[in-house]
């Protein structure tokens, strides 16, 4: 690990003045920035240590939301009463996600910024676009069983690797930031994050210095909350695909609201709204369940490993709206 | 460099010089002579280094020393010596819980947690009824012990021991509740992994999927 000057921020204006150096970085949970450091992958000059602030609230909004302190750990969030009893799908994402250990210090708001796992980005003697820009991508021919085959690019195709931030994406939360001018500013998440394109360094819109401060759901959405992940082992792994979804449907069977995002297969926590737009209204019949497939994978490339991953996604896709027709959790 | 105090196991170690860069375990371990928790992977996933944090459990190694000033630290060593074991180091004893045992101070920190986890009513990833989790039920135990591995494989002895446990002090703290029990999931010696969705839906309990009725009430 690489030196680095240590400093704890008092409130959050103070954090975000303090990181504004550009290989600054904030530390809370620090589970995924420690492991990467340790690596030399992430190597910040100063930490700042933001697990003083007072951002550990869980309150609700005007508006029948919640708003969540950034610093509220995934534990806390997963077994809050609101969001066992109201976001259920939120709960069920974030408890298929690492481990009893990681949960209890993994954050809210560290938990959007995670980086992806592609074996090459930790592998520090490869070339890897998204650690070292401009060395170019082995994955697309190499070792990508694991990796994504939406929103990918020329320059790379790791996959985000957030449980909790499918769910998050699937909900519409708004991000709230201060930036080191102490200027804040809410950032809805479907445009949170930044596909690779020929930048695959830049992960998302925030600014040097810009901490994360808090998560706003809005008013919970009515239906059946499910979290479905396909991965390699029973536990603590890495979806191959996931997929969140919040379904209702009506006594004859129509389906009235229908919500769905996708992990493991996108560069960014995946959701396309035409599809649930193509699907609401419907029976849920196969034939209508086959063109939502075809639309959302519409633009789905394989790299050979990882080609598995679109029959994967038709098939979870089915199975999730098949079992909510049935009526099951009712 | 940093000067620090850090609570471990209810003692006070004044730490001068320490490079920012060391994590609890390493203090533990290098500096203070504290070496129940082990280090395994170094990167939080193999759970050797499990210790508790203000009664939670974390990887050790996944943390700062210099965090953790103020914070109540508790390692293996807190929880059970030789001559006063706690409950759950005696239930390995019995079970035969470990073989080489590298695993084990981490097994049981982590178990230590598991069981206040289950009590504070915590749902996991298999619970089926998020607002009434059976944290006894085998599949529970493994799903929530999924952050320690065990390379001599003594998984089936490690959920007897847990399960002995959790029935011991999670039916005493609600006599008047419905004794809950992991009766009909015994451990049978070859370990299987959790249930699949058909195998809940066929039990008694509905499947894991949870509805909300719409609004908040």
């Amino acid at each position: 690990m690489k030196r680095f000057e240590y400093s704890r921020a008092d409130t959050p204006k103070q954090a975000a003045t303090s990181a504004s150096p550009k290989d600054a970085a904030f530390i809370a949970g620090g589970t995924n920035l420690l492991d990467l450091m340790k690596y030399e992958i992430e190597t910040p000059i100063k930490l700042v240590d933001v697990t003083r602030l007072e951002l550990e609230q869980i309150e609700p909004t005007a508006d029948g939301g919640l708003r969540i302190g950034t610093l509220v750990t995934n534990s806390d969030l997963a077994a809050h009463p609101d969001i066992v009893a109201n976001y259920p799908v939120l709960s069920r994402a974030i408890l298929a996600g690492a481990t009893g250990q990681l949960r209890n210090k993994a954050t809210t708001g560290g938990n959007f910024l995670q980086r992806t796992r592609c074996y090459y980005f930790y592998q520090t003697d490869s070339p890897c676009n998204k650690r070292e820009p401009g060395t170019g991508c082995p994955a697309i021919n190499g070792e990508n069983r694991t990796l994504a085959i939406l929103g990918t690019s020329e320059a790379c195709i790791a996959q985000h690797p957030s449980d909790m931030a499918v769910a998050m994406r699937l909900l519409d939360a708004k991000i709230e930031t201060v930036k080191t001018d102490g200027s804040t500013r809410t950032i809805p998440i479907k445009d949170f994050y930044c596909l690779p394109k020929d930048t695959p360094h830049i992960e998302n819109v925030l600014e040097s210095g810009e901490l994360i401060t808090h998560v706003v759901l809005p008013a919970p959405i009515k239906g059946i909350h499910t979290y479905d992940k396909v991965r390699d082992r029973a536990s603590y792994a890495f979806a191959l695909v996931s997929c969140a979804a919040v379904i209702d449907v009506d006594d004859s069977g129509k389906l009235t609201t229908i919500r769905l995002a996708f992990g493991g297969i996108g560069t960014e926590p995946w959701r396309n709204e035409k599809v649930e737009a193509l699907l609401t209204d419907t029976d849920g019949n196969s034939d209508v369940i086959r063109q939502a497939a075809d639309l959302l994978l519409k633009e789905a490339k394989g790299n050979g490993q990882n080609d598995f991953k679109i029959p994967l996604t038709r098939r979870l896709l089915k199975q999730v709206i098949q079992r909510a027709l049935a009526g099951e959790g009712a | 460099m940093s000067t620090l105090t850090l609570t471990i196991n209810k003692q006070d170690y004044q730490l001068d010089n320490l490079d920012t860069r060391t994590t609890l375990l390493d203090v533990c371990r290098q500096r203070l002579q504290i070496t129940g928790p082990k280090k395994g992977c170094d990167h939080g996933q193999c759970g050797a280094c499990t210790i508790l944090i203000n009664g939670r459990r974390v990887n050790s190694c996944l943390t700062l020393a210099v965090m953790h000033e103020g914070d109540e630290i508790t390692t293996i060593e807190g929880i059970g010596m030789p001559e006063s074991l706690s409950e759950l180091q005696q239930a390995f004893k019995d079970h035969d819980a470990f073989q080489c045992g590298y695993c084990t101070p981490g097994q049981i920190c982590s178990a230590t947690a598991l069981i206040e986890e289950v009590k504070q009513n915590w749902p996991s990833y298999v619970t089926t009824d998020l607002q009434n989790p059976n944290g006894l039920l085998v599949q529970e135990i493994a799903e929530r012990m999924s952050g320690n591995i065990c390379r001599c494989s003594a998984y089936p002895n490690i959920i007897k021991a847990i399960s002995q446990v959790l029935e011991n002090q999670v039916n005493d703290q609600s006599p008047s509740s419905e004794t809950r029990s992991t009766q009909g999931s015994e451990v049978t010696g070859i370990w299987s992994p959790p249930p699949s969705e058909a195998q809940l839906s066929s039990s008694s309990q509905n499947t894991a999927h949870t509805k909300v009725a719409g609004g908040r009430s």
